[in-house]
């Protein structure tokens, strides 16, 4: 189950999956009916799934919301927002940022074997 | 509610037949008419994941493919089929092979009514994408052999351009049904389904009438 973010232990993952070949979901978004609902909203987001890569360091920042950085040989990920982690049964680091009402707003997840 | 030979549903998400279709299905299964409704994703891009999390972004299918077979069962559907497709990318599919497929599938259940949402008028890029492979496949075939197209349309500017709808369907004897399949979408409704029922108890007319009535556009092919 996601849980609110120890930093420590985001981090412990973090470490783990560096130096080696992963799969990342990196996702933000605001809902497909941000603007249905209100007109003036101007909705936006971003999607990537199974972007193999490989990076040197991850960090975990912030007070929370907290900030993800992976630095890789030529560039960088990251993703802000991020309010929940788990550890899941395959040994996936799944990061999520989820608004007061329980909504997903920003993903990042990553893994040693490619998102079904 | 004219009876049919058989109804076939095509709707990209579990859940997008629940408020505005699901009392139409109910009663064509019980006039004997079957259904087959194809559901193209299981909704895996979902936002709601529950406070506290009840859901991550990869177990939110499992989750929602699962309450997509009860609503199923709850409307008596019998023949549930899931395309395999992924939320929120239809719009980016290979135009054909979309149409290939649903038209594959018409072929093979020989509806005589698709209900399917209207490309253009229903908000959610998946939405219109699905709406408008339905109308390619069905524009495809021989005027004579096609079926009646019977759209759901929901955007803003919806009644301005196409008008009012031309069919409204009066659900209230399968309410209870349509109230069921509702909350069979748990992880998706279940704030507002308990708010409606609530509602429906004291007789809120705003919230019957919407409960009540299903309201489709026959698309022009």
């Amino acid at each position: 189950m996601m849980e609110p973010v120890i930093t420590q232990d985001v981090q412990t993952e973090l470490d783990r999956h560096a130096k080696k070949p992963v799969y990342i979901h990196l996702e933000t978004t605001n809902g497909a009916y941000a603007s249905h609902f209100d007109e003036t909203f101007f909705s936006s987001g971003a999607y990537i799934r199974n972007a193999q890569l490989e990076y040197e360091h991850g960090k975990i920042t912030g007070n929370g919301p907290f900030r993800v950085g992976l630095k890789t040989a030529i560039g960088w990920v990251y993703a802000e927002g991020i309010t929940h982690f788990e550890k899941d049964g395959t040994g996936r680091l799944l990061l999520a940022g989820h608004d007061f009402s329980g909504k997903l707003a920003v993903a990042l997840q990553i893994s040693e074997t490619p998102f079904e | 509610m004219e009876k049919e030979r058989h109804v076939l549903v095509i709707f990209p998400h579990p859940d997008d037949e629940a408020f505005g279709v699901s009392g139409t299905i109910a009663t064509h299964v019980q006039n004997g008419t079957p259904v087959t409704y194809a559901c193209l994703t299981l909704g895996e891009m979902g936002r709601n994941m529950g406070n506290p999390p009840f859901a991550n972004r990869e177990t939110l299918s499992k989750i929602r493919k699962k309450e997509l077979q009860d609503a199923a069962e709850v409307m008596g559907i019998q023949d549930l089929r899931m395309l395999g497709y992924r939320d929120k990318t239809i719009e980016f599919e290979d135009d054909d092979k979309l149409t290939n497929e649903l038209a594959a599938i018409i072929d093979e259940v020989q509806p005589s009514l698709i209900i399917t949402f209207y490309p253009g008028y229903s908000v959610h890029p998946d939405h219109d994408a699905t709406g408008a492979a339905v109308v390619r496949a069905v524009r495809n075939m021989p005027a004579n052999d096609r079926p009646k197209l019977q759209c759901v349309a929901f955007s803003r500017n919806c009644e301005e351009e196409i008008g009012q709808a031309d069919i409204v369907n009066e659900v209230s004897a399968v309410a209870h049904i349509k109230i069921a399949a509702i909350k069979a979408h748990l992880s998706q409704t279940q704030l507002m389904a308990k708010e409606m029922e609530e509602q429906l108890k004291k007789q809120d007319p705003q919230v019957m009438a919407r409960v009540h009535n299903e309201r489709f556009w026959t698309y022009p092919l």
